[in-house]
């Protein structure tokens, strides 16, 4: 009797596509916002999902944009806004844009390492109506989660987590797993329980950005592979109503592609903290992209009309084998930055799917998983 | 939490803190919105889920439904309408 669409909001959640009804298919009405506030951020994760070229602070657009663009989103029919970053408590007017952005009636999620959090922050970030905190975590023990993040506040997010629940305000841990932590997946479960989250996303890198040039220190080895996939069916069982465990896989070992955000232009936008509006968090590294700015335009406008989100929306777009794919509408190509980044043609197939011509790409750093860890190239200004 | 909540027909059901229920004009049906989901609800999980307020337990949510309508056996309403909360309770969407 009930008709439950599940759509994405997060880039690094696995994408289900959202079945509404027909009329508002075809409208193309987006789910989700993510607001990257700033690029600044204490941690140095090799993995962070921020483009190569970060953005200073002196480019980040100001509290009156914001919120601006949240109040246009509440016009476009998006139901939630994700403020994230870099590290999205750096900014000194987060409550404001919170508090903008809930009274307009948009669902409120904070993507934070914690590390900068204190109770007083948090009971100010309730009472401007955030619905939900995200905390990351890079490992279950210290000494490896501090190295991986090039930072020192594994004990300060433990801490961190704790004050959200102590907050009264709902918890996701968010764990992000590679061949350098896999070992430590069922301490992570465990350590979600005991901090009282509601969710636990096991996202397994994926490889964009900063995480390709980390691949090589990150990608598992299939075995490895299996083995989380199996403690995460376990659990899953063992935690049903308990702890709910969202799981992405990292797709190199799959046989489909991923419907990276629900399929291009369909469910959602990313804002850079210079106000650029993106289809994904990633989309930057389409350098032959233009980008509409919120500054320059309004935001449904960039939606609906500019060459960005038109470019791969659809299936128009496809070459084969995706366009005589009975799947074509299930995982929409797959995603374009991946097929972009390792094929260097941005029209081709994802190479994670079987059927993809240049699949041949992934033999490389499949057969090389789990040889020599190389040093991390760490996430800094400088470092791209 | 530590335990699986299993709904019966003395259950109040209600949403938990993270699940926010409201009307979506722009897609003209309930929606429940939660960390990274979106719950599209159809018309009559639209109309159980408004009663899902931790004022109601599930047999008189039940009633008040059987009710309503009138056509459907109340035993078919409790075996659908139990299913269907349990299904966003498993979730973590509905709490008693």
């Amino acid at each position: 009797m009930t008709d439950q669409a599940e759509a994405p909001a997060n880039a690094q959640t696995e994408c289900t596509a959202a079945t509404g009804n027909s009329e508002s298919r075809n409208r193309l009405i987006p789910y989700a916002v993510l607001c990257e506030l700033t690029h600044r951020c204490p941690l140095q994760c090799p993995y962070c999902s921020n483009p190569i070229e970060l953005e200073r602070a002196s480019r980040e657009i100001d509290t009156d944009t914001w919120k601006s663009v949240l109040s246009q989103a509440v016009d476009m029919g998006i139901l939630q806004a994700h403020f994230s970053g870099g590290e999205p408590t750096v900014r000194k007017d987060l409550e404001e844009m919170v508090e903008h952005a809930s009274k307009a009636g948009l669902y409120t999620n904070l993507i934070t390492s914690g590390v900068l959090l204190t109770p007083a922050r948090l009971d100010r970030l309730r009472e401007a109506g955030l619905d939900h905190v995200q905390v990351s975590f890079q490992d279950t023990e210290s000494e490896n989660a501090d190295r991986i993040a090039g930072f020192r506040g594994h004990a300060k997010k433990q801490e961190a987590a704790r004050m959200v629940r102590a907050a009264d305000l709902p918890l996701t841990v968010n764990a992000v797993m590679h061949r350098q932590n896999l070992h430590h997946l069922e301490a992570m479960i465990a350590m979600a329980v005991e901090l009282d989250a509601e969710r636990l996303e096991v996202a397994q890198v994926q490889y964009y950005g900063w995480a390709l040039k980390n691949r090589q220190a990150f990608l598992p080895t299939r075995d490895q592979l299996d083995e989380a996939t199996r403690i995460v069916e376990e659990a899953r069982v063992r935690l049903k109503g308990i702890l709910a465990i969202d799981y992405v896989v990292p797709d190199y070992y799959a046989r489909r592609p991923k419907s990276c955000m629900g399929g291009w232009g369909r469910q959602f936008l990313n804002i850079t903290p210079a106000g650029k509006v993106l289809p994904c968090h990633a989309a930057e590294s389409l350098d032959f992209l233009e980008f509409e700015n919120v500054t320059e335009r309004p935001l449904a406008w960039i939606w609906e009309h500019s060459s960005a989100f038109n470019r791969f929306r659809g299936t128009d777009w496809m070459p084969e084998p995706c366009r005589s794919c009975d799947r074509r509408e299930i995982d929409w190509g797959g995603c374009r930055c991946q097929a972009f980044a390792l094929t260097g043609d941005p029209d081709t197939t994802d190479p994670a799917c079987e059927f993809a011509p240049q699949r041949h790409v992934l033999e490389m750093p499949i057969g090389e998983a789990g040889g020599e860890i190389p040093e991390f190239v760490y996430r800094r200004i400088g470092n791209g | 939490m530590s335990e699986r909540l299993l709904l019966n027909v003395d259950s109040v059901p209600r949403l938990p803190r993270h699940a926010k229920l409201r009307f979506d004009r722009a897609r003209d049906c309930w929606i429940i919105n939660a960390p990274e989901r979106v719950f599209e609800l159809d018309a009559i999980a639209g109309e159980v889920i408004q009663l899902v307020d931790g004022t109601r337990t599930l047999a008189v949510l039940v009633d008040e439904l059987a009710t309503k309508y009138d056509q459907a056996p109340r035993a078919d309403i409790e075996r659908d309408v139990t299913a269907m909360l349990q299904n966003l309770a498993d979730k973590g969407f509905v709490i008693a």
